[in-house]
Order: structure tokens, then sequence, then C-alpha cells
């Protein structure tokens, strides 16, 4: 419990000095949103005006600290263009995201691990070939070529699946679904490839090691060997991937979103950058920072669950 | 560790879990939502990020005004004012007394009548921010209401286009708002979207990057005219309209060819053939003025100061390069040798012939060397996310060094180009020399909407052309009486501009609109309307 305090309380910091040097970027980089506001007709003056109703014009120090006295009050500002509060924005759009995070995670770990353990149970055999030359494709293939492969093959050939948009599972399980499967695939077809193959490394370790050997002595059912002594040790190392993975994912949510249309937080960021919505920018950037960090966390807490020996 | 484990448990497994998640998400028909209802679901050309018309000149949210707006007068297809929320208007002899009368059974979203004074707070907000309205402005005297439907406006002296302002297709369109919104200053965002028009705003359903909903407002009465572009009844046929932004064309095309969506109001060149060849799409230009691509000068820093360099690079430039850049395709691109909008009552051709005649690459060159031009380094801008931005600053990279202009292009992002384009400064401490952009055809139908024709200096849009000439024309153009004399002066304005170059338009270009068959009684307009669009 200290442990886990502790590590809480060093995301303080963290976000402080990803608060700072996100705001300071974008204080430096080029890109007016008054003159994206304004429009390609507007005057200067009007693009001033624009800058001066909005608080742009103020020095780099004034506007950090409005921003930072916001920010300890939990308000991550407003929107400069839609003129909505960031925080509703950011709850607008995050569901689309979990969601799919979830998805894409869950699809690639139900696939990708039994390939990870088929390939090292066969290592040098058929599958195992198999198996890696479909990773190493995974690996190849860019998300959106892949997804809109699979658009054109299920929805337009087959007709069997929606070519874009989201549907929360409040509106059912099954359009929730239906909207979810082409995009996980795509999404998930690089992470599939990274957690089998560290699957198969990291069976292929713990099937040498003496233990296993024993089990397999005392007769014990090949699956067994296999599920309950061999992959359970393995799984450290896949657990840290999958940890680290999800900044693959937050990265191909992004192109994934777009493709498909669906209205989630990496949409909302590359919008956000394009027009230079400053606050939204800052707001998502400061979320993601602290996904990390608690993703971290929850990595870490989980190797005790594998692993006796480790203790925090 | 040669021992083989068998896989078919484990892969039986997995195989029967995929085939039952696929099978069952397959499979199953979800529930209709608004079965009973006729839904129309439209893909925008961008995502709406604004609600103010009046404060950002962005098309999309002019075309989200007339949703929900109404607008006192409007042109029809012929260009002639047409009376929408007035009812009649009286001109007093001497020219200086409009009297406005609005139609009966008005109402704003909110339940409360229109009245003279929303009209008049809307109007002289809009005259803060709009080009033809500061105009109007400066010839104002003042606005009175004489009753809740009754409104007048006096002028310091005669104004022939008060009609023209008020009946102004594209953006700033002066939307009538409620007074309380009205008083808004005009470089703040008003905060609610509440208008008189044909449909209402779903503020609670806006999912702002991705959907827009609107449904058909009850309460509105129709003129009894038919629709002429933003003129006559606005009848709505369909009870709900959502707008879904797909940024990625490729998805757009497919959703639309699997019917998803219904229309796809901006169809990118390179995706015809792939919608053509289904059936059930129609692939159509249904905006009979198109766009205006152009190149515009520094003329506040060298080379392009000079403007001998500028008629330079007039006589090169082939305006069926840009059109067949930026359309792909010679029927939805053409040369327009104007600086008025081609098919437009003020388009002419007096002086055009630099433009239309034998682009001469010698005599460019030679053009070049008059101007003193010593091979300094030219920033040419282009904004790589802007298609129609990108295709024409390509062709005048090519064009450029052919006549021996030593020309970078300077790749970003549209955000960092105008923001760059407002820079005065030499291009070694972040200035620039040329950029390219392009304007809806009606923004470029008379003086008064034409910002690049302008030459008054630094006063003028980026670019800063001086040209006391240039503005005294377009002095005398305002002050004209007859349409003869204003289409004179058009054509003296048109033959000073390709004399001084404050701008080279490049080409005119239409972006076609794609729809399922089952949708008819899309309006043709330079604008894109909703209303008398039915689905079946």
């Amino acid at each position: 419990m200290y442990y886990i305090v502790k590590r809480l309380l060093a995301t303080i910091p963290v976000m402080g000095v990803v608060a700072l040097f996100v705001f300071s970027l974008l204080y430096l980089s080029p890109g007016d949103p008054a003159a994206v506001i304004a429009g390609d007709i507007a005057t200067e003056e009007d693009i001033a005006r624009i800058r001066a109703s909005l608080g742009l014009d103020q020095p780099y120090l004034v506007r950090f600290g409005h921003w930072l006295g916001a920010l300890a009050q939990g308000d991550l500002g407003t929107s400069i263009f839609t003129n909505l509060p960031v925080t509703q924005l950011i709850a607008q759009r995050v569901e689309p995201t979990i969601a799919l995070t979830l998805c894409t995670l869950i699809v690639s770990i139900v696939i990708a691990v039994p390939l990870g353990v088929i390939a090292a149970a066969r290592a040098g055999g058929w599958i195992d070939r198999l198996v890696m030359a479909v990773s190493v494709m995974g690996f190849s293939v860019p998300v959106f070529v892949l997804a809109y492969v699979l658009i054109a093959v299920f929805s337009i050939q087959l007709e069997w699946l929606p070519v874009q948009g989201y549907k929360s599972i409040t509106e059912g399980f099954v359009p929730f679904i239906r909207h979810m499967i082409l995009p996980s695939v795509a999404l998930g077809i690089v992470y599939m490839a990274l957690i089998a193959r560290i699957t198969r490394a990291s069976m292929l370790d713990v099937l040498s090691q003496d233990y296993v050997r024993t089990a397999q002595a005392k007769g014990l059912a090949p699956q067994t060997v296999l599920v309950g002594h061999a992959l359970k040790n393995a799984a450290v190392p896949v657990v840290t991937i999958i940890g680290i993975g999800v900044a693959l994912l937050i990265g191909g949510v992004v192109v994934t979103e777009t493709v498909f249309a669906i209205p989630g937080i990496g949409r909302l960021t590359v919008d956000a950058i394009l027009r230079r919505d400053y606050p939204i920018i800052q707001g998502v950037t400061l979320l993601f920072s602290a996904v990390y960090v608690i993703v971290n966390l929850l990595v870490d807490l989980s190797y005790t669950l594998f692993d006796p020996r480790i203790r925090y | 560790m040669n021992q083989k484990f068998s896989s078919r448990p484990i892969a039986g497994a997995l195989a029967r879990a995929t085939f039952s998640l696929v099978a069952a998400a397959t499979f199953a028909v979800a529930a209709p939502a608004f079965a009973q209802q006729k839904v129309l679901k439209f893909v925008p050309e961008a995502d709406l990020r604004s609600l103010d018309p009046i404060w950002t000149t962005a098309y999309i949210t002019r075309n989200h005004g007339y949703m929900i707006y109404d607008v006192l007068l409007a042109v029809d297809e012929n260009f002639n004012v047409k009376p929408q929320m007035v009812d009649k208007w009286e001109i007093s002899a001497d020219k200086l007394t409009y009297t406005f009368t609005l139609r009966d059974g008005l109402k704003f979203h909110d339940g409360q009548p229109v009245r003279s004074a929303d009209c008049i707070a809307s109007i002289e907000r809009w005259a803060k921010r709009d080009v033809f309205g500061q105009k109007l402005g400066e010839m104002t005297k003042s606005w009175t209401a004489v009753d809740d439907k009754t409104f007048k406006l006096e002028l310091k002296q005669p104004f022939a286009y008060v009609l023209d302002a008020l009946a102004k297709p594209s953006s700033n369109v002066p939307f009538i708002m409620p007074e309380r919104l009205a008083k808004t200053d005009a470089f703040t965002q008003v905060t609610e979207a509440i208008g008189s028009g044909p449909f209402k705003f779903v503020k609670e359903e806006w999912v702002p990057g991705s959907k827009v909903v609107y449904v058909k407002n009850t309460d509105y009465k129709p003129r009894s005219e038919p629709p002429s572009w933003g003129s006559g009844g606005k009848v709505v046929k369909v009870d709900r309209v959502e707008w879904i932004y797909i940024p990625d064309s490729a998805t757009a095309a497919a959703a639309l060819n699997a019917g998803e969506v219904d229309w796809w109001q901006q169809l990118p060149p390179d995706l015809i053939p792939l919608l053509s060849k289904n059936k059930e799409v129609k692939v159509e230009n249904v905006d009979p003025l198109g766009s205006i691509g152009l190149m515009r000068f520094n003329q506040l820093q060298p080379p392009f100061n000079n403007v001998k360099l500028r008629q330079a690079v007039l006589s090169v430039v082939n305006q069926q390069d840009y059109a067949l850049a930026i359309a792909g395709d010679p029927k939805s691109g053409k040369p327009c040798p104007s600086v008025f909008t081609c098919g437009t009552p003020l388009s002419n051709t007096a002086g055009s012939e630099v433009l239309t005649g034998k682009r001469d690459v010698a005599k460019a060159k030679q053009l070049v060397k008059e101007s003193g031009y010593k091979g300094e380094k030219v920033v040419l801008m282009t904004a790589t996310d802007q298609p129609i931005v990108h295709a024409q600053a390509l062709v005048t990279s090519e064009l450029l060094r052919s006549i021996g202009i030593n020309v970078e292009l300077a790749a970003s992002d549209w955000g960092t180009l105008i923001t760059r384009r407002s820079s005065k400064e030499p291009i070694d401490k972040g200035g620039w020399n040329i950029f390219h952009t392009w304007f809806v055809g009606p923004d470029l139908v008379n003086p008064a909407l034409n910002t690049p024709l302008r030459g008054a200096g630094e006063k003028s849009w980026f670019g800063w052309p001086n040209d006391p000439k240039l503005e005294e024309l377009r002095d005398a153009w305002f002050a004209a009486g007859s349409a003869a004399e204003q289409k004179k002066l058009a054509e003296e304005l048109q033959k000073r501009a390709f004399e001084t170059v404050p701008f080279i338009p490049t080409a005119q270009f239409i972006i076609p609109t794609a729809y399922r068959t089952n949708i008819t009684g899309i309006i043709k307009s330079p604008v894109t309307f909703l209303w008398n669009v039915e689905k079946k």
C-alpha cells in the first residue's frame, strides 16, 4: 500500500513537468488559433482583436499562470473553437477510445498469447514458422493499409460489418461489437505480432527449465504443463510488453480512429493540433501522461501475481 | 527440449471463440434508431468547430448558419435580391431611407417572436465583422425600429448596394439572431445556437469533431415561392439531419457506397471513378459557380515588390495546368481569366489577354532580368493538409524554376501557413514571398467582396499591395449609380489588376457532390442547403 501511495504521489511532479513542457512547446510552436478562427478573408486587425478576446496576446508567464491556476482547481479550460469545457470534450471522447483500446487488448491477447504458446510448443515446426511469418507481416503492414483492406472485404464486398462510426455499449452489445471488430483487428495486428513473439520467446525460455522437465516426467498432460506451469512463469515479460504496448496502441488509435471515423481522444488530439486549440492539446497530453503512469504502476503491481518472489 | 505439445485444444478453443464473436456480431440486427423518422445522413466538407457564423468566416459554420438562422433577404440563381424574412421593403425617393417590414409568423427556436430589435442588433454585429457589412456601416446614419415588425435604415449618402449587402450569400452572412445574443461583442462567440431558421440545432447531441444533429423546426413558415439558391421556400422534407464528419475520404466513399450515409458534400477528384461505378450513387456538380484558386505575392518584400517580376509570372501562368492539378478532371476545372468569378455579372475579359495569350517563357525571362532579380531565394508557402493549396503550389514551383527564379517550397500545415502569412518581415526573419489559397465563387463576384483585389497597402489583405488607383476605382464602383456604370468600372478594375498584379487567378474548379439515388431535391447553388431535400 505504501508503495502504491508513493508511486501515485510521484506522478504529481511528473505531471507538473509534462504540463510545463507542453505549455512551453505550444507557446513556441508556429500557428495561431486566432488566424484559423478568423478565416481566409480576415484582416490583421480582425485577427488581433480575436487574439485579444481569447487572451492570446498576454505574455507567456501570465498565460501559464492562468492555466496553472485553473488546473489546480480541476479546470482544464475551454476549447477556443467550440467554447465547450475541455473536460466535457474529453469525457465525450474517452469512451470510444477506452472501448477501442480494451477491445484491441482483448483481441490481441486472446489471439496472440495462444499463438505464441503454440509456436513455442511446436518450435521449429511449420506452425512455428507460420506464426512467426504472420507476426513479421503484422509488424510490416501499416495500420491504415490493413484498415482499408478490412473495410473493402468485410464492409463493401461481404457487407457484414459497418464501415465507420461508433456505437456505445449502452445502445446494445451487438451494435457495439459490430463497430469494434474491424478497428480492433486493424489496430491490434501490430500488437498481436509483438505479444506473440514475446510469448514465444518467453515460453521457449521457460520450457527449457528443470521444473518443466520434472512436470513432464511426472506424467502430467502436455496442456497442463504448458498452461499451468510454463505459461504462468513466462507471463512477466508478456505482461511487461502488454503494458509498454499501450504506448503503441495510443499512437495507433489516432490512425484507426481517423480511418474508421471513431470520435475518440486520438482524433480529438489531431484536430486540436491542426487548429491550434491549445486548451484541448494541453488537457489531452496531461490525460495521456496520467494513463502512462497508471498503466506502468498496474503492470508493476501485476508482477506479484505471477512471480511470488517479487514484493514491493 | 524436443517434446512436441499438442496445440489443437488451444487452437480449437480460439477458433470457436472467434467464430462465435464474429457470428454474433455479423448476423444480429441492431434495433433501428429513429425508425419512424426520416433521417438524412450528410457528410459535411469539414468539422463544425464553431457555432457562430459572425465570429468566424469558416464555410462550415456558414452552412450551419443556414440550417438554423434565417436571413432578411437572399439572392436567387440570377443574382436578383429576393425577400426572405422581409415581407416588403420601400426605398425613399432620395434613396437615403430603406424601410423593411417583416413577414408574419417568424419565431425563434426558443419560442420568442422575431422583432425589429433582433434584426437591427444582428445586422449591427455583422457589420462590425463582414467586409461588405463594414462598407454598409460606413454609409449608415442609423437603424431604427419603427415597431416590432418594421425597421428603418437611414443612410448618410445614397448607397446602391444596401440590398446586395443584406442578401450576401457567403461568409459572413447577415443571419438574424435574438437581440440578447446579437448584443454579444462581434469578436466573442455567441453562447447559444438559437435562430428562426428551418432547422433546430440539438446541442445535447453535438459531438465536436464527429456529429452534429439538427431537427426540423416545425414552427417554421416557409415562403411560398420555389427555392432558388438561398431564396424562396425553405421547405424541410426530412425530420432529422445528422452531419457525420468523416475525415478520411476513402472511408467516406466506402460509407456512401455501403449506404451508411446518404450524401457526401465534397468528393475529392480521385474518388470520382470509384463512386461513379455504383449505380445507387450519383456524382454531380451542383455548384454553378465553383471556386477560384489564386496566387498571392508579398509586395512589401523583395523581389515581388517589383511589378515586372509579378508580370513575368503572370505571362507564363497557364490556368489549364492549375485546373488539372486541382480538379484532376477537365470537366471539373477550367481557366477563368477574370478577377471576378466567371459566370457572374461582373466577370469580363478586359486586360485578360496577358493571361490567355501566348505563354512566352523568353519574354518572362526578359522581364525577370529587367526586374533586377539576382537569384535570391523566394519562399513559396504551401500547406500539405490542403490539397487545393498544395496542388497549386507544386505547379507554381515548377513554373518559377522555368523562368529562373530560385524557389524554395516551404511546406507546413495550413495553421502554420496562415500564421506565417501575416508576417511582414523578410524571409530570413520568418517572412514569405508567395502563397496560394482559394475562395468560393460568391466571395469574388464584385469589388465589395473581392478581398484580394484591394490596393490599400498595409490595410489590404495579406500581401499588402499598394495601388491607389485600384482603390480609386473601387470607391468609384461603390458610388456608381447604374448597372452599366458598375460594369464599366469593374472592367477598369480588372484591367488595372492585370497590370499591377495584386494576385493571379489560377483556375475555376468545381468540387462535385455524391449522394445516394434515393435522395432528391438538392438545390443547385454555390452554398449547400439542406432544405427541399427528400429521402425516399
